[in-house]
């Protein structure tokens, strides 16, 4: 239990967070649990599976891009190391 | 031992040494001050950015098992062997937001274990000892199962003797493993996962292009595995799901997802990472890794329409199915690429292997050693501890593969994924409320462990040759209550993991009620609601290696 006093809020909620329950849906398995469409000779039970995978992309991506969190001061002294460069978010 | 596949066994042997150097050099890269302390041996100093994150949790997640275990099941039961896509669909998204809570706040505070944060949470030495006990006996069978699909290798290229000896280049490689963990910590895996990592990808990148278009394209592919399922008389198989087993499908995929970053060695390799918008990008970017596991999969039907055949173990006298895709790249690639990929599959075995023991070693030390045997150690005593752990913990998994049937630790493994799905409410809700209340947890727990493992007990496998731990999909029709069953004849299949994970989450929300009326003491939050939101640079957060 938060003592009085204390501060900052618990939850920090976005509508944006909803598209994270998209992915939710490849467990519904009579959606794809058939053999046609196929494409290139794949089943549509596999193939609608792998497409999942970018739909998931998709979803974490933008929720990402689309809440922010609480702004930060950089550590002071803290230099460019190599992945700042590899990511190019050196400052 | 005569017949070892020379060509083979040396590109294997080569890179084998390259990512031994490459282990023992770990130790200066990227150095702290000081390795004799958890943040540095056991977190990798806690800075990792989101390249060598997103090789250290890809090398950590999709594992030598998943290599040679996934594509298996596809050979043997087709359609149900799937699962392990939209298990890691799902996943990601779950975790997203918890996992940027875990972070922050166990960076504020210092916490090196999921258990430590429990510790913190509720201020309950006996609820994180539960925590850790479970973290820890989940992860062990784990290890062992590395060994399995390392040893699945070794047995292609000619290593197939029977007692110590022909276990002896397993041991060696592992003896080699525990020597650079204990010296090199965190770092080490972390380093070697870029080498395993490439390797895999162009390993699986040639073998999906080449081996479609050598066996006639896919639609040749799946109808030779469609004409295998139809010619065999279990029901449970074919390229499709049937009737009884979606239920089974999605439950398992989803308790999965669920339970995956509860694993100690999942939350080491996120709380190695330097900040939060590091593991947001990984939650986007690690997919790829998803990609390649489903892809994976269907080496398990290639098999089929190659006519590969696995070979027979002759320790045990039994063929071994997870030999289905070393075997593969044995008949149908040049040794040198073969040997590529076996060492890709090997290295594979060694990653997780390294992580998992860092994580157990951890959560020994964290909550047991220092909460009851050693309140006062320093953090010097602690990485030492931790060492030493971390060593018992990896020839413990080996007396696992030397002296009990493997088949003992792919049920422990089982048995593994049900346990840690118990430790859902506790760590994963409490991230986000303190709603429930410690005895709750605890009692949650209890039940949630004890039923679970009751349900695996009396599953009997599929083939009906055992009668215990046979699966963990059980039938409705045999689930019952003290004699009350509510689906009598109903014959879907369902994951127990999800039915002990209930079972827990209702016994914690009634035992919470009563708690609360009674007014019991819920223990002390040393959180504060603003600790869960920090990110790198902020004041609040603790100095890495402080002592």
């Amino acid at each position: 239990m938060a003592l009085p006093g204390k501060t900052g809020s618990t939850l920090r909620w976005s509508p944006w967070n909803l598209l994270l329950a998209v992915p939710l849906l490849w467990l519904i398995t009579p959606l794809y649990n058939r053999i046609g469409p196929e494409l290139f000779g794949m089943p549509f039970y596999y193939w609608f599976q792998f497409v999942g995978i970018p739909v998931g992309v998709l979803c974490t991506t933008l929720v990402f891009l689309k809440t922010a969190d609480e702004p930060t001061t950089p550590a002071p002294g803290a230099g460019l190391d190599v992945d700042d460069l590899d990511e190019g978010t050196g400052r | 031992m005569n017949d070892l596949h020379w060509t083979e066994l040396i590109v294997f042997a080569l890179l084998f040494g390259v990512v031994t150097v490459m282990g023992f050099v770990a130790a200066k890269w990227k150095a702290g001050e000081t390795l004799e302390h958890l943040d540095e041996w056991g977190l990798g100093g806690r800075k990792f950015g989101s390249w060598i994150t997103w090789f250290l949790i890809g090398g950590d997640l999709y594992t030598a098992y998943t290599f040679v275990a996934v594509p298996a099941l596809m050979f043997s039961a087709g359609a149900a062997g799937f699962f392990a896509l939209p298990y890691t669909v799902i996943v990601y998204p779950i975790v997203f937001m918890p996992l940027l809570r875990m972070w922050s706040v166990s960076r504020v505070h210092g916490y090196v274990t999921p258990a430590d944060f429990v510790r913190g949470r509720y201020g309950s030495p006996l609820l994180a000892l539960l925590i850790a006990i479970t973290g820890i006996v989940a992860t062990m069978p784990y290890i062992a199962l590395q060994l399995v699909g390392l040893e699945a290798v070794l047995r292609t290229l000619g290593f197939n003797g029977s007692g110590v000896v022909g276990h002896l280049p397993l041991l060696i490689a592992f003896i080699v493993l525990a020597v650079y963990t204990y010296q090199s910590g965190l770092r080490a895996p972390a380093l070697i996962a870029f080498v395993k990592d490439i390797l895999i990808y162009v390993v699986i990148v040639v073998a999906v292009i080449y081996l479609p278009i050598k066996l006639g394209g896919w639609s040749e592919i799946f109808s030779s595995a469609d004409e295998k399922f139809k010619a065999t008389p279990a029901a449970g198989d074919g390229l499709l799901l049937n009737g009884n087993n979606q239920l089974q499908y999605a439950t398992l995929a989803l308790g999965s997802a669920l339970a995956l970053f509860l694993y100690p060695h999942s939350i080491t390799g996120v709380l190695a990472s330097r900040g939060r918008k590091v593991i947001k990008r990984n939650m986007s970017a690690l997919p790829a890794y998803s990609l390649v596991l489903g892809l994976l999969a269907l080496l398990g039907y290639m098999a089929i329409s190659a006519g590969t055949k696995p070979i027979m173990n002759q320790a045990t006298g039994k063929a071994d199915t997870n030999t289905i895709v070393p075997v593969l790249f044995q008949d149908q690639f040049p040794s040198w690429f073969a040997g590529i990929a076996f060492a890709a599959i090997g290295i594979g075995a060694l990653v997780p292997a390294a992580i998992m023991s860092i994580a157990a070693a951890n959560l020994w030390t964290r909550n047991v050693y220092k909460e009851f045997m050693h309140k006062d150690a320093t953090p010097a005593q602690e990485a030492k501890q931790a060492k030493l752990a971390s060593l018992v913990v990896k020839f413990g998994a080996v007396a696992f593969i030397l002296f009990i049937d493997p088949q003992f630790s792919i049920d422990l493994q089982l048995i593994g994924g049900v346990m840690i799905l118990q430790t859902l409410p506790a760590v994963a809700i409490a991230l986000y409320t303190r709603w429930f209340h410690m005895r709750g947890l605890i009692a949650g727990w209890t039940v949630g462990m004890a039923w679970g493992m009751w349900l695996l007990y009396n599953i009997p496998s599929a083939d009906g040759k055992r009668q215990h731990f046979g699966s963990s999909a059980l039938k409705l029709n045999d689930l019952g209550f003290f004699g009350w069953h509510p689906f009598a004849g109903n014959s879907l299949l369902i994951y127990a993991g999800i039915l002990a994970l209930a079972a827990n989450l209702i016994v914690a929300v009634v035992v919470t009620v009563i708690a609360r009326r009674l007014r019991a003491f819920n223990g002390t939050d040393e959180t504060n609601p603003g600790d869960y939101h920090v990110d790198e640079g902020d004041k609040k957060l603790k100095k890495i290696g402080a002592h």
